[in-house]
């Protein structure tokens, strides 16, 4: 490792640093400051003795002064203690542990399929702008991005979960798994996540492969006049050659960057896939805290979904240096 | 006075050549008329639906039954007209997805100016602040603003427009930077401009296009968080709009009972305005700035 790259790093990882403390303040902000009251919230709908509200106030240190209140906030949320559920009476943190494996499987097998299949539509359509594969394409996505993603997931499941008319249901129309089967890593339990997995996984994967072949499209088409593929082609490269080894791989930096920006798409997306099909991931979780509202859990969400994407963009931007060797040099 | 109006260039012939380059886009002359037939029939609606068709309790119908020749879109579970729901629906949709943007654009124009203006190390820090923002995830920043805010519109209007000014900010810089960069600002500035002057009469007019076609844009994105934030329940709990009616469409077994007829119009509907907004807003852009374009 030579000394610029540890620099870079060193940059790069302390951005990240000073953007999880801005992201501490805002929570601090949202969660602590706007709340007019939430002795409030917390006891609607009971009677409670001014003694019980005293107590209320000084068990959630409301009456310190309130640099203190978010330096004991941060400190507890650095630890992982992130306070305790109103509605589940359980640890936040706890929670949030429990419904992390749900999500990731979600949002990283939707993200797996709408790359896949969405790089591979882009470059094909971006090669021949204006031919009908290429009008299909954008039309296609030009309507997926237009859909709301949790009435995408509506219909789908009213139309293959429920069936309608002669369409018989298909797949189980929400949850993980069929509840009473033996888990763990038996296979008929695998099948049946994987079954309950199709149809939030098709959801969210349409409305992101949408993006995925709008931006692939465009990178193409900018790479389409470059002098270095008139030399391939003098080279005698057939078509298909130019395209795999000389278009797409410059097509590909400017797409990794746009993808890695869009994370928080992904988030967006989690959050009313899982609400629609009952998923038991943090999207989920959201929204059941979103109910009440359920102020703590709803400020652990927000702080873990934020702090993911920070993560995220942190690596985005250490993988891009070695992708693209101009910004090594630089 | 006529005469010499006549000789000059009409003032209004830049917009008469921006309406013929735009009658040429076939996309553009679509989208626009979606939303001159949308917003008519969302401002019509008073004149043929009463209070009485959007309430509850009044609701003369049968229980979510399919279309008919009475209820063309059917009903739903209290019996209410889904076609009268689906055009109510229109009003709060379209009046928050504006009025949101409007927050948007002013507050990513003015941090996008001043950024671009100001440069230095405070134009830095603002741009800085604006990165920033772009990483965070919107919606749960909106559902935790909305949720601390509490129901209602002015909590979704506001969690809208605090999560998504940052790409009006960032264009709306690029631009003043290449504005400024020209010879007339320099001219400007040397003839005594102060900064309110080169900002507000030189920078501007020419930023202006560009805030139009952002703003375009981020009106269907706004319909579009607009809608998801209603359906998950942060909504005004007595309006009528497409993210409610989807929220009380599940919330009344629409799903599992097979109703599509509850579970399309909305939908549709949603998807048609904000197609409308994209293809009028990329028109625009084609016409002002034909290189972005291809």
């Amino acid at each position: 490792m030579t000394s610029d790259t540890a620099v870079y790093l060193a940059r790069k990882i302390g951005g990240a640093v000073v953007s999880f403390a801005v992201l501490l303040v805002i929570g601090f902000v949202i969660f602590s400051l706007i709340p007019a009251n939430p002795l409030e919230t917390l006891t609607r709908g009971r009677a409670v003795s001014a003694a019980q509200l005293a107590f209320l106030r000084q068990e959630l240190g409301l009456n310190q002064p309130v640099l203190e209140r978010f330096w004991s906030f941060a400190w507890n949320t650095l630890h992982g203690n992130l306070g305790y559920s109103w509605q589940f009476q359980t640890p936040v943190a706890t929670l949030i542990g429990q419904r992390l494996w749900p999500t990731l499987l979600l949002t990283g097998s939707a993200m797996i399929v709408s790359l896949i299949a969405g790089l591979w539509l882009g470059v094909r359509s971006g090669w021949r702008p204006g031919s009908p594969l290429d009008r299909v394409a954008t039309g296609v996505s030009l309507t997926f991005w237009s859909v709301p993603t949790f009435w995408l997931g509506l219909i789908l499941l009213s139309l293959l979960a429920v069936g309608v008319g002669p369409v018989p249901a298909l797949f189980p129309a929400g949850g993980m798994s069929t509840p009473g089967t033996p888990g763990g890593l038996a296979p008929s339990h695998i099948l049946d996540v994987a079954r309950h997995l199709v149809l939030p996984c098709l959801t969210l994967s349409l409305v992101i492969f949408a993006q995925y072949v709008t931006i692939m499209r465009s990178s193409v088409i900018d790479e389409l006049g470059s002098p270095y593929l008139l030399t391939a082609r003098a080279k005698g490269l057939r078509d298909a050659q130019v395209r795999r080894d000389h278009a797409v791989p410059n097509a590909l930096l400017p797409t990794v960057t746009v993808i890695f920006l869009q994370l928080g798409g992904l988030v967006t997306g989690a959050i009313t896939v899982e609400t629609v099909f009952s998923w038991p991931g943090l999207g989920y979780l959201t929204y059941q805290a979103l109910q009440i509202p359920d102020l703590p859990l709803l400020e652990g969400t927000f702080i873990v979904f934020s702090a993911s994407v920070i993560v995220m963009n942190t690596l985005a931007d250490i993988v891009y240096r070695y992708l693209d060797p101009r910004v090594r040099r630089q | 006075m006529t005469a010499v109006v006549a000789g000059a260039p009409s003032r209004l012939e830049p917009v008469r050549r921006f309406g013929r380059q735009f009658a040429t886009i076939p996309g553009g002359v679509a989208g626009l008329v979606i939303l001159v037939a949308v917003t008519a029939l969302a401002l019509a609606s008073p004149l043929f639906i009463h209070s009485s068709d959007l309430s509850v309790v009044n609701a003369s119908g049968p229980s979510l039954s399919p279309p008919s020749w009475r209820y063309w879109l059917g009903t739903d579970q209290p019996g209410r007209s889904v076609l009268l729901l689906v055009i109510w629906g229109a009003r709060p949709s379209l009046a928050i997805g504006v009025i949101a943007t409007l927050c948007t654009v002013c507050i990513g124009a003015v941090i996008g100016l001043l950024a671009g203006h100001l440069g230095g190390l405070s134009g830095r820090a603002l741009m800085a602040v604006t990165d920033w923002f772009i990483a965070l995830p919107q919606l749960p920043l909106a559902i935790a603003l909305a949720a601390v805010l509490g129901q209602g519109d002015a909590s979704i209007t506001i969690a809208i427009a605090v999560t998504s000014w940052t790409t009006t900010a960032r264009i709306v810089r690029a631009q003043t930077l290449a504005v400024e960069a020209r010879p007339f600002v320099e001219r400007a500035h040397a003839l005594g401009a102060g900064h309110r002057q080169v900002v507000l009469r030189h920078v501007l007019p020419n930023v202006a296009p560009l805030i139009l076609v952002s703003s375009t844009l981020t009106v269907a994105s706004a319909i579009l968080s607009e809608t998801t934030l209603a359906f998950l329940g942060l909504g005004n709990p007595t309006d009528v709009s497409w993210g409610a009616m989807l929220n009380q469409a599940v919330g009344q077994g629409a799903v599992t009972r097979g109703a599509w007829w509850y579970l399309l119009p909305p939908g549709v509907a949603i998807l048609l305005v904000v197609l409308g907004f994209t293809l009028c807003g990329r028109a625009i852009e084609a016409v002002l700035n034909p290189r972005a374009v291809r």
